[in-house]
């Protein structure tokens, strides 16, 4: 009985340890060095919403960057700027809004101002077989429908609010997702009838989901700034990763996704 | 157990070092969260409607869903431990599997079987027009999912550990199974069965992947303590802080109260006429 109670013990605190929610295990292996020859592995922060786009850049800077190995966490914009301000080893972030990347400046943890690269807005998604037969906007409203959207402390969920506010849409979501991609995969999954995602998110989910247009206006745009870490173990690499995004390759690649010029 | 004294000698430090080791490592965290609550805000936001909504819905889904681990628990648990059936060591493992799922794989399980699009949702959905996703029930679903196998696994622990003798005393009285299993087993199983109660009812109390997977998140409906927690903390630490001690509290409260009124009770006198 006891040796059970033992077992069962553990096996929480298995469960509980698998629990723990996702984050970065980002470790900086070495220190800083000169900034023409780093090696090692760069950590890059970025919003959900960068996911797709990151992936295929992080691709193209280890190519050209023999030696460097890009580690990429991808997080709600919050948690990940809460993880800066918290001394998380990280090189680069990039927050999917300014108010966000604001609390790393505030809090000194960024190096050098940092850079609007994109601009998404939001788009509405329904499941490709469209079972509340949603055809524009408004049709939220109707009765029964089942939307989702961003937690409102998140980027997506700031801009839904607004937009929704500003559309006069009075019906209330099922459910407040903790990030877009949650969102997205809601309506994937044909639980949600509807959800608000990013426009990018709409072409990253174009297999199972359909983009309806919303409105776009002054209240239903986010900028994305970049910054390099004040504590980045590998500052060069930290700079040239944020060169990239801002050069021309990563314009193209941004663009390709369907993000906006900054 | 409780043997003291010098008969049996002084505590080996081999021992006493690493307990003291364990006992520091389990307790400082708690103590180091205790450290950083701002005390100021705490009666501000325990009076907060949104925190007691929170509050509200996770005490009525976790004690729903022990109601529910209950009801089907303790069968399932007997069934394991006292009828021989072809394929008991694969539903033993079954109840297991449970437990060693991260949360939000059991979540997406979920979905795929009680979602809209699920083996048992669609069907649902097509026949009656019911959703689960996003509903409380769904929450209470969650909770017994991720509850069930401690409780199952405690109880089966316990039926086992007591004398099958008594069962075939009582048989021979007259007894019929049930009966014997209403007053004999159950109560001699009182222990583990309480021991079930109290890790499972904890497990829904602290359960987050699973429910904001499969139930997602909304004040009032679907956002329990834990959800509430992630939420806060993605904005306002402070806050977080607070409501993780407050959802401590209100754990360690319970589990005093279960002590000091059912466990010792049950310990001392497991067996009723």
């Amino acid at each position: 009985m006891r040796n059970r109670t033992v077992a069962l013990l553990l096996s929480l605190v298995v469960a509980l340890t698998l629990a723990g929610c996702g984050g970065s295990d980002a470790s900086g292996a070495g220190s800083g060095g000169s900034s023409d020859k780093e090696t090692g592995t760069l950590n890059v922060l970025a919003a959900a919403s960068l996911t797709e786009t990151f992936t295929s850049l992080a691709k193209d800077f280890e190519a050209d960057h023999p030696g460097v190995t890009v580690k990429l966490a991808f997080d709600s914009s919050a948690t990940l700027a809460e993880q800066v301000t918290q001394g998380a080893p990280a090189d680069v972030l990039a927050t999917a809004d300014e108010a966000t990347m604001q609390t790393v400046v505030d809090a000194g943890g960024t190096e050098g101002d940092p850079q609007l690269f994109a601009t998404n807005h939001l788009q509405m998604v329904v499941p490709k077989d469209n079972p509340a037969n949603i055809r524009q906007f408004s049709d939220l409203e109707k009765p029964g429908v089942k939307y989702v959207v961003c937690v409102d402390s998140a980027p997506c969920g700031k801009l839904a609010a607004k937009v929704l506010a500003a559309t006069g849409i009075k019906a209330k979501p099922a459910s407040e997702e903790v990030d877009v991609k949650a969102v997205l995969s809601k309506v994937e999954l044909g639980e949600a009838d509807a959800g608000l995602v990013y426009a990018t998110d709409a072409v990253a989910g174009d297999d199972l989901v359909k983009p309806i247009d919303i409105p776009t206006s002054n209240e239903n745009l986010n900028s994305y700034p970049i910054a390099a870490l004040a504590d980045a173990k590998k500052p060069g690499l930290a700079k040239e990763w944020v060169d990239l995004v801002t050069g021309a390759q990563g314009q193209q690649a941004l663009a390709d996704a369907g993000f906006g010029k900054p | 157990m409780t043997a003291r004294g010098p008969a049996l000698g002084r505590a080996p430090a081999r021992l006493l070092v690493p307990a003291g080791i364990a006992a520091v490592f389990l307790a400082l965290p708690l103590v180091a969260l205790l450290a950083r609550v701002p005390w100021a805000d705490f009666v501000d936001q325990l009076t907060e409607p949104a925190i007691l909504d929170a509050l509200r819905l996770s005490l009525v889904t976790s004690l729903a869903a022990l109601a529910v681990v209950t009801v089907i628990g303790v069968p399932l648990a007997w069934v394991l431990a006292r009828v021989d059936f072809p394929g008991r060591s694969l539903v033993r493992a079954l109840v297991i599997v449970p437990l060693v799922l991260p949360p939000v794989v059991a979540g997406v399980a979920l979905l795929s079987a009680f979602g809209r699009r699920g083996l048992v949702g669609a069907p649902l959905y097509d026949a009656f027009g019911i959703t689960l996703p996003f509903t409380t029930a769904a929450v209470v679903v969650a909770h017994t999912f991720v509850s069930l196998p401690f409780f199952v696994l405690s109880v089966e622990g316990a039926l086992r550990a007591t004398n099958r003798e008594y069962d075939v005393v009582a048989a021979t009285l007259g007894a019929s199974r049930w009966t014997t299993f209403r007053r004999v087993s159950l109560p001699l199983a009182g222990p583990g069965l309480l021991a079930g109660l109290v890790l499972g009812w904890a497990r829904a109390l602290g359960e987050f992947g699973a429910t904001i997977t499969f139930a997602g998140n909304y004040p009032g409906t679907t956002r329990t303590m834990p959800n509430a927690i992630y939420v806060a903390l993605q904005t306002d630490q402070d806050a977080a802080l607070v409501l993780s001690v407050i959802l401590m509290l209100v754990s360690v409260a319970v589990l005093g109260l279960l002590r000091e009124r059912w466990f010792d009770q049950a310990v001392r006198g497991p067996v009723r006429a």
